[in-house]
């Protein structure tokens, strides 16, 4: 356990996040309760805070990224921490120098925070046992994402109240999807019913042993829940065929005008972005009465920001 | 005067003959001239009482990566890890680079192996040249040139009309086609076992299904052909799926034998899930069930040969992340423990079962004149002590390389003589 219970009050021991899974249920809400402090400091006039004044925190990227780098520089530079953009189209799988020397010059330069995405899953693992700095996942392959994990559970709990008892459909590409497994983790573990909706060749193997219901119609879905996200089609992980086409893809499994009919008036309706719109979902359900999408775009930047504040917290206070 | 060497009051093991009693074995220059009870001063005499005398171990799947990759193993450094784990044959596999795929190579592997002077080292051939699985090698130059089998491995042979090409051609040189069993189709860029373990890392799966769709596929090629001398021998395989297809092969009589690794006998996928390199190895690590499945399967007398599929690599290269790594484990130097460990202490086999399934059956497998203490035979000869405990160390590894999981385990079955050819090549305490 990472978490000691002192009289009332948690103290945050995690110097890394590297994924949902590990995680408690009383750690997410706690980040999520620290994210809601944060959340004001955006709309002050003067944004920015004091808290990681003179840290250093690098954007490692191996893989393309807009928004989630922004947001994480942006959470960065709120707080008041230097920010040095690290982007590296090409992995250590190809060429280059390893992630492990990577790392060590990293180090070298007295970095605070690596903010690290790659393409190889458990590679913010690996980095966080050869280094001394904090890391946080920002995407590792099909694993796990969970600032996304955590944005998208602050999103709905903040409209909804509460994750406990709701029932929450992602749809799409499950097997590809390091969102929908940080989804998983954090919605369970708060107490939600999560379904994975998908063709089966998009499932991952042994789906039935995750703490998730599968289904492989969405129409059978659709008027149940109280959330839907929608995983965005990612063309340049699909191997092979996964489906026939993109129209009859959309036919089963895409958002549109004509399904929203059938949900509940205030589901909520989400996206990790970038949508392809047409694809997944309809350009009215996206920018419908029901879609959060810019919500969680905003509210990533509070959960970013706490998290970045409690992993430098927690460097702080080790011995 | 001869050269004369008596190991005296051992427990001598040589299932090939039958044999399991405390007496002595005399050799006099390389050869195996008595086993018994003999009473004549010889020069040398080692006192073997409390100690097993065995045939020599042959393992017939290492990797030595000579030529190409000498800073993770050469053949003398390989040769020198598997002469103190009680080894005096080993068969390398093809996939150097350059591969192994004519006369010319298959004599450089040889030559090494006499210049290192710790082993017999073997080697097979590739089946396709430069292993692409398109066109044959040359074959019947390896074999001429004492090349003991045929392997793609590291990859199995896809095209299945290639593979029936390879068996029906192999078939006029009486030599074993062997096969890394793995439908790439299905195996896709996996990195470990397709399953829930491969799920929640986030990792690419290898499904069983890749295994045991191209062993069923080339089980049905050795059915097809029924040429005489044809034999198939399926490498490290992996799955319940693999054994079931075993067992019905070998019910039907036909030509085909197979293989275990230790790695197999002891983790499952759930090794990966701190994504440590050590337990990435082609055919990956599977379940439970499947451990067990192999186990049944080694008392059952379904497998033919225990072989450690030794694969070295340079710490440099492990320390990548999990999806980048090389696949494989260095294990020759603990092996012997290793199948202690998994298969007499939980009385799966007995000693004369284990030294059987590597030494007897190996050298039948590659079609060696080994395995046995036969009088007339080259004297290749292990001392074992059965009950000595040891801890493996992997800095003490005569090998290059450190990629071993096995680090700090203890286990019993030491070494302490290797004679190679009547030549006394280790000695414990070197």
């Amino acid at each position: 356990m990472a978490l000691i219970r002192k009289s009332k009050e948690f103290i945050w021991h995690r110097k890394h996040l590297l994924g949902l899974r590990e995680l408690s249920a009383e750690e997410i809400t706690y980040i999520l309760d620290t994210a809601k402090g944060f959340e004001q400091i955006s709309t002050r006039s003067v944004k920015k805070a004091p808290p990681l004044r003179g840290k250093v925190v690098v954007n490692l990227f191996f893989e393309d990224s807009t928004r989630t780098r922004n947001s994480f520089t942006l959470a960065a530079s709120r707080l008041s921490a230097d920010v040095i953009e690290f982007t590296e189209k090409t992995s250590s799988v190809s060429k280059g120098e390893t992630l492990l020397d990577t790392a060590r010059n990293l180090e070298a330069m007295g970095v605070d925070i690596v903010v690290i995405r790659h393409s190889a899953a458990g590679a913010p693992k690996f980095l966080s046992r050869n280094i001394n700095a904090c890391v946080v996942n920002a995407g590792d392959g099909y694993c796990e994402h969970p600032t996304q994990g955590l944005l998208d559970t602050y999103t709905i709990r903040k409209i909804k109240g509460t994750l406990q008892g709701l029932k929450v459909a992602i749809v799409g590409d499950i097997s590809h999807s390091r969102v929908a497994r940080s989804d998983m983790w954090a919605m369970t573990k708060l107490g939600a019913e999560v379904t994975f909706v998908g063709p089966p060749t998009l499932m991952p193997a042994e789906v039935r042993q995750l703490p998730v219901k599968v289904s492989y119609s969405l129409d059978e879905v659709i008027d149940k829940v109280d959330v839907v996200n929608m995983l965005r089609i990612q063309f340049e992980r699909l191997g092979g065929n996964p489906f026939p086409s993109i129209r009859e893809y959309s036919h089963y499994f895409g958002l549109t005008v004509e399904r929203m009919k059938r949900a509940k008036p205030d589901i909520l309706v989400m996206h990790p972005g970038p949508i392809n719109r047409g694809l997944e979902m309809e350009s009215e359900v996206a920018d419908g009465r029901n879609s959060v999408i810019l919500q969680q775009v905003t509210n990533g930047l509070a959960v970013r920001m706490a998290v970045l504040f409690l992993v430098n917290q927690a460097a702080a206070q080790a011995p | 005067m001869p050269d004369e060497l008596l190991i005296k009051n051992g427990r001598v093991i040589d299932p090939a003959n039958g044999i399991d009693k405390e007496c002595d074995v005399l050799i006099v220059d390389g050869e195996i001239a008595e086993v018994g009870r003999i009473d004549k001063p010889v020069q040398t005499v080692i006192d073997a009482t409390g100690r097993l005398v065995t045939p020599g171990l042959i393992d017939i799947h290492v990797h030595f990566r000579e030529p190409g990759d000498e800073e993770e193993e050469t053949i003398a450094s390989g040769s020198a890890a598997a002469v103190a784990a009680g080894f005096t044959s080993v068969v390398c596999m093809p996939n150097t680079s350059p591969v192994i795929e004519n006369e010319t190579d298959v004599e450089y592997i040889h030559r090494k192996g006499r210049q290192a002077r710790k082993t017999h080292v073997y080697t097979m051939g590739a089946i396709t040249k430069g292993r692409q699985g398109v066109e044959l090698a040359e074959m019947g130059f390896m074999a001429e040139a004492g090349a003991v089998g045929f392997t793609d491995d590291g990859k199995g042979v896809q095209n299945p009309s290639v593979m029936l090409r390879a068996l029906k051609y192999a078939a006029m040189f009486d030599v074993v086609v062997a096969q890394h069993c793995q439908d790439d189709s299905f195996a896709g860029e996996g990195v470990m076992n397709a399953g829930f373990y491969s799920t929640i890392l986030g990792l690419p799966g290898m499904d069983a299904l890749a295994e045991q769709a191209m062993l069923w596929r080339d089980i049905q090629l050795v059915k097809k052909i029924r040429l005489g001398r044809i034999r198939y021998h399926a490498q490290h395989i992996s799955t319940a799926g693999s054994v079931e297809l075993i067992r019905a092969a070998k019910k039907d009589s036909l030509p085909i034998t197979c293989e275990v690794t230790p790695h197999h006998l002891f983790f499952t996928e759930e090794c990966c899930a701190e994504y440590d390199t050590n337990y990435k190895v082609n055919p990956p690590l599977r379940t439970a069930r499947d451990i067990d499945a192999l186990k049944e399967a080694i008392a059952e007398g379904l497998i033919d040969a225990l072989v450690t599929d030794h694969a070295p690599h340079l710490q440099s290269e492990k320390e990548l992340e999990f999806l980048a790594a090389p696949f494989g484990i260095a294990g020759l130097e603990c092996a012997l423990g290793l199948y202690v460990k998994a298969l007499i202490e939980p009385g799966i086999l007995d000693w004369p079962g284990l030294i059987r399934l590597m030494t007897e059956k190996p050298a039948k497998i590659i079609g060696i004149d080994k395995g046995t203490l036969g009088k007339g035979k080259q004297a290749d000869v292990t001392i074992i002590d059965p009950n000595a405990e040891y801890e493996i160390d992997v800095n003490k590894f005569r090998s290059k390389s450190r990629n071993c999981p096995y680090h700090g385990w203890k286990v019993k079955g030491k070494v302490e003589e290797t004679i190679v050819g009547g030549e006394i090549r280790f000695q414990a305490g070197e």
